[in-house]
């Protein structure tokens, strides 16, 4: 026999790999998004419907006074636009993770997770793929909101896209940890109602915290805990050329917990394991 | 986050009975889901350059089998190795050797023949340019150069598996897998991807894991192992299953070790 039946050395994996890898994962992920038009203009809607109609009825009854990283009195708009850029995130970070459900049902991932490079690596580059799609939506709201006079300083376009990378990677590895204990997309809808919605009302998205604190103290706390407040604060911060210090801290190390917790539920010894049969099975 | 790159060690020399290593080896390999015990102790090796068929009705334990090498679910108890690499301990080097075609469709159908195929050249990290060139033979040797910017969602059936055989192949891997590849298919269609594998054994040495519950794919010159809820019940060359069976064809043979009155899935 010739060569082809001896086993060769391990040879591992060259940073050029692991790189080519990673801009494939984003290349894709990127088209999958731009042929669902309907995704984009969804995701783009649903802030600005906020922006448009619900700060501007809001804009009334909710003074806000001159909070930190504000320096003068703002409109409701500008208050909630950091939020709003979360709650982009939040919803492309489920629904990415949605597609993972999908994905593994029809086989798609399947197609990811035999690649040979390390698993936790093909995970990261997923969720950073699902990253990138976001910032897409975020900056095209940013645009619009523009129009819309929410004018941070040009700078602030700029400072914001770090926070953006991580908090879109906290709230793509929550998601991605969701999505590994859901067999079917069914309860993924009951995921949206339970972890979206509380995590959407109990932050600083749409009200400052010391408002609040006024209403109810327990809230407040619960706020707090909330890792989606510090997305929101960490964006609002950053998008003033500022960094909230604590924000930055929580995100990270949520980001860390997170992304630790999806790696080893995708493990193949655990997770998909205890699922049974993956489909194909007669 | 990444894990590190397997180091290069220092390994033995290929010693010239290192001709011996097969391409796939499963030793003891047994797999539960809860209670229910889906493989029971399977062991068999798949040569290189020898197309070997995996016959068993649904429900045999093959998908299962499939899952276990490729890594989609971890090994409980036994050992899987591609040319010697342990499936469990160096993951990416036995992975880089095997191509797989999974019985599920898995192709991007929104996306076109050569995107797809880039995407799948992208996971194995081979560069872009080189990836181009590969892509382009390949579609060329599966006739769908012409469809090269069509999208996937546009071929037929039969282009589909062609396509991901295609696939499977594009980082050049030694053994290849493929999981009831012709199930849904017209008859043409399973003619063209049973030759055009079959060729892939003769002309490149690639070692073939076939599985399949149709009688009629398998010929004289095949490895066949029989998988029957879950165990191995023969193994060998075709024709000496059909002796040691005490019967005339591969249907009898198989009827005979398992047992079964009737025959579902059908074979000819």
């Amino acid at each position: 026999m010739s060569s082809i039946t001896t086993r060769d050395a391990p040879r591992g994996f060259s940073a050029g790999e692991y790189m080519t890898c990673l801009t494939g994962i984003v290349w894709r992920e990127g088209l999958r998004f731009l042929h669902q038009r309907e995704r984009f203009v969804s995701a783009l809607v649903r802030p600005l419907v906020w922006l448009f109609i619900f700060a501007a009825g809001f804009r009334q009854v909710l003074g806000i006074s001159i909070i930190p990283p504000y320096e003068t009195y703002i409109l409701y708009e500008v208050f909630i636009a950091p939020g709003l850029m979360a709650m982009i995130q939040l919803f492309n970070g489920m629904q990415s993770s949605l597609s993972m459900v999908y994905d593994r049902e029809m086989g798609n991932m399947r197609t990811l997770l035999v690649s040979p490079l390390p698993r936790g690596f093909l995970l990261f580059c997923k969720l950073l793929a699902g990253t990138a799609v976001s910032l897409l939506q975020v900056y095209a709201f940013l645009l619009i909101a523009w129009f819309w006079d929410i004018t941070p300083p040009p700078i602030g376009y700029l400072t914001v896209l770090p926070a953006l990378i991580l908090s879109g990677l906290m709230l793509g590895s929550l998601g991605m940890l969701i999505s590994s204990g859901i067999k079917q997309l069914e309860s993924f809808a009951g995921v949206m109602n339970f972890v979206i919605f509380p995590m959407f009302f109990a932050s600083s998205a749409l009200y400052p915290l010391w408002r609040v604190q006024e209403g109810s103290p327990y809230l407040y706390y619960l706020c707090e805990a909330n890792p989606f407040t510090h997305a929101v604060e960490l964006i609002r911060f950053a998008l003033y050329g500022q960094i909230n210090w604590i924000s930055l801290a929580v995100v990270a190390g949520c980001t860390i917990v997170f992304m630790i917790g999806a790696i080893y539920a995708y493990d193949p010894s655990r997770g998909l394991a205890r699922r049974g049969p993956a489909g194909g099975e007669g | 986050m990444t894990s590190p790159a397997p180091i290069a060690e220092p390994q033995e020399t290929p010693r010239p009975e290192a001709a011996a290593v097969p391409a796939l080896a499963t030793d003891g390999v047994s797999h539960s889901y809860g209670p229910r015990r889906a493989l029971m102790d399977v062991s068999f090796n798949v040569q290189p350059a020898s197309f070997t068929a995996l016959l068993g009705l649904n429900g045999a334990g093959k998908s299962t089998l499939f899952s276990l090498i490729t890594r989609l679910f971890g090994i409980q108890t036994g050992r899987v190795s591609i040319f010697g690499h342990d499936i469990s301990k160096s993951p990416g080097e036995a992975l880089r050797l095997l191509g797989v075609v999974f019985q599920p469709r898995t192709l991007d159908l929104d996306l076109s023949l050569t995107q797809n195929l880039l995407y799948h050249a992208a996971l194995h990290g081979i560069s872009r340019r080189e990836a181009r060139a590969r892509a382009a033979e390949l579609l060329d040797r599966i006739g769908l150069s012409e469809r090269a910017g069509s999208k996937v969602r546009d071929l037929s059936g039969g282009q589909m598996r062609r396509l991901e055989i295609a696939r499977a192949l594009l980082h050049r891997p030694r053994l290849l897998l493929l999981d009831e590849p012709t199930v849904g298919l017209d008859v043409k269609a399973r003619a063209d991807i049973i030759s055009h594998v079959r060729q892939l054994v003769t002309e490149q040495g690639i070692g073939v894991l076939w599985a399949t519950h149709l009688f009629d794919e398998i010929v004289a010159g095949d490895d066949l192992v029989v998988l029957h809820q879950g165990k191995v019940l023969a193994q060998g060359p075709v024709s000496r299953v059909i002796t040691e069976a005490g019967a005339q064809d591969v249907n009898t043979a198989f009827m005979r070790l398992t047992g079964a009155q009737t025959m579902p899935g059908g074979g000819a």
